[in-house]
């Protein structure tokens, strides 16, 4: 029953700059003005999740870019021939590949860090980023802006998270990315580590905070949702 | 007082509009009027007047405290004595907890409204006179032997995210002073919870007596309730705890001041105590027959004069602020405390200070319980139509 559709490149009869000016507001706006997490609210969960370390949230963010990336890239490549009613099982079945294929990678090349993001990883598929970017942005338009955009999104998701997750671990545990930040000498005059900054709520805070410094700074947004 | 008015005279132009430090007219501000009646009047459109101000509520809550911090400064005297077993004249009992306080208040009014003032300077909005009661709240709160510098950390938590960034003092839809408090519950709790409640500075030539126990009352009728402080120990305050939580008389005695100037609600008052003692016989009625010292067992008055029950109905849930504003709203608002508060402590020993967060929680619900009573208030009035 696989119906041969090719899916030619659509030829455009101007021929766009591969960096155009739309193809870098794809790339570029989900990093500060369109930002997964902060003004499109998406991907929260997996925020406050993942964020008590640096290291699992910036692996995090490297998987979400690279499921986000491609499956947007693909889903563009044949959107033509996904039936509208089934789409979302379509888009789900691609992003599920993608998944399992970062979740081996990942079991087989960095068990511990594997294990810290446990079900996470699995969890992309859910991730409201991708589902969110691929029903917004990769139905509509060519694959190339389309893989920007997903790339984009996937930075955007990860500037929050290691932001966040530095924040959170220096306060929660002293270090970053396992080094010792905090000096001996503080502890040994009544320093202690913020045992609320390894809680979830902390990662609420923060991002609420970073939510008031970025509106603060860049007043377009503000009024936006 | 007439110095004192030449001088704020003097400096005054410097900070109108115009002159060099505009920028910190809300900081002059709010220290002109907190020593003089403010020379600004209304001008235009109809004005409720009434002695009763913003300042006049705060200052009233700070009196109905005082018999509470009073209090507590004496009990952390007597704790740490009664601990080496020592026999001191009332004054130096006083003294000894006066020093180890007095720095908390200190720090706390000192950083709070420190950062309130640094916030009214960057926003360009007046001081409001909250902050006054939020700064002798956080202490009472809190153990004695807390380092001040987390304090100073809370006063900044609270006052910062717990409401300038809602808007400053009325717009808070939580009690900044418990947050305070549940702030450091969280970040610090080898430091909230645990054998902290006493000062075991050294003695010279004593040693803690034998007999020392570090635990509350709260710890300790979760596991046997008969080895609980008498019942006039408890009322009284001679039991450990949080610096001006232990005595139920000396909140009493705040209670009867806020309920006569009428600062206070005392339907949120009487709601909570009838709510934690609803529960607690709840809880006596289906507690297990054969483990006659568990602590379900537990009388239900008990409960009213365990840990910070009583300081947290009268002081904090009163909060008008945060507090449900329908006279319907506050007994149910009250009623739920209450009924949390001992649900909590009975039932997850985890979380011994249960009134916080009963408190907090029910903040949060404040709202909504306003908005259905507005809601079924309209209902019956159109059925009536």
């Amino acid at each position: 029953m696989s119906v041969e559709t090719t899916v030619e490149a659509p030829k455009a009869t101007k021929k766009e700059a591969l960096f155009s000016k739309k193809n870098r507001r794809a790339l570029f706006d989900p990093l500060d003005d369109n930002n997964p997490i902060t003004v499109q609210v998406l991907g929260i969960c997996s925020a406050l999740a993942v964020t008590v370390q640096v290291k699992p949230a910036m692996i995090m963010a490297v998987g979400l870019t690279f499921v986000a990336a491609f499956s947007s890239l693909i889903i563009a490549l044949i959107r033509d021939s996904i039936p509208g009613r089934i789409r979302m099982i379509v888009q789900l079945i691609i992003v599920a590949l993608l998944v399992t294929l970062v979740d081996q990678v990942l079991k087989a090349y960095m068990f511990d860090v594997s294990k810290k993001l446990s079900v996470f990883v699995g969890l992309i598929i859910t991730n409201c980023i991708v589902m969110g970017r691929l029903e917004a942005f990769a139905m509509a338009q060519k694959p190339w802006p389309a893989f920007l955009d997903g790339i984009g999104n996937g930075l955007g998701y990860g500037i929050i998270l290691v932001v966040v997750a530095v924040f959170r671990e220096v306060f929660g545990a002293g270090t970053l990315l396992g080094f010792k930040v905090i000096p001996q000498w503080f502890y040994d005059h009544g320093y202690v580590n913020n045992g609320l900054m390894v809680l979830p709520p902390a990662a609420l805070f923060l991002i609420g905070i970073y939510i008031w410094w970025q509106r603060s700074r860049n007043t377009k947004l503000v009024n936006v949702s | 007082m007439k110095f004192i008015r030449r001088l704020v005279d003097s400096v005054k132009p410097h900070f109108e509009k115009g002159g060099k430090f505009e920028k910190l007219h809300p900081a002059f501000e709010a220290l002109e009027t907190f020593l003089f009646v403010p020379e600004a009047t209304n001008s235009d459109g109809v004005h409720v007047r009434d002695a009763m101000d913003l300042k006049r509520t705060m200052i009233t809550v700070v009196i109905a405290l005082v018999p509470c911090l009073l209090f507590g400064m004496w009990n952390v005297g007597h704790q740490h004595y009664l601990a080496y077993g020592m026999e001191m004249p009332l004054m130096d009992t006083f003294m000894f907890g006066f020093w180890k306080v007095l720095p908390i208040v200190i720090v706390s009014y000192a950083v709070g409204l420190g950062a309130e003032f640094v916030f009214a300077v960057l926003k360009g909005h007046p001081v409001s006179e909250g902050y006054l009661v939020t700064g002798l709240l956080i202490p009472l709160t809190l153990p004695v032997t807390i380092p001040l510098w987390m304090v100073a950390l809370a006063a900044i938590f609270c006052t910062i995210l717990g409401k300038e960034i809602f808007g400053g003092t009325g717009m808070n839809f939580m009690n900044p002073a418990l947050l305070a408090r549940a702030f450091l519950f969280f970040a610090f709790p080898a430091f909230m919870s645990g054998d902290i409640w006493n000062d075991l500075s050294p003695e010279a030539g004593h040693q803690i007596i034998d007999a020392y126990t570090g635990a509350t009352n709260l710890v300790t009728f979760d596991k046997d309730y008969t080895l609980l402080n008498s019942v006039g120990d408890m009322f009284w305050g001679f039991e450990k705890g949080s610096i001006g939580e232990t005595s139920v008389f000396a909140c009493l005695l705040g209670a009867l001041i806020l309920i006569i100037t009428g600062v206070g609600s005392w339907r949120i008052i009487v709601a909570s105590f009838l709510g934690a003692w609803l529960m607690g016989s709840l809880f006596n009625v289906l507690a297990p027959a054969d483990i006659p010292t568990h602590a379900m067992h537990t009388p239900a008055y008990y409960h009213w004069l365990m840990g910070g029950f009583a300081f947290g109905a009268v002081f904090m849930a009163t909060d008008p602020v945060s507090a449900a504003q329908t006279e319907t709203g506050k007994w149910i608002y009250g009623l739920l405390i209450g009924i949390f508060t001992v649900l909590l402590r009975v039932v997850n020993p985890a979380y011994p200070e249960a009134v916080m967060l009963s408190i907090l929680l029910m903040n949060v619900f404040a709202p909504l319980i306003d908005h259905i009573v507005i809601e079924q208030h309209i209902k019956k009035r159109l059925r009536r139509a």
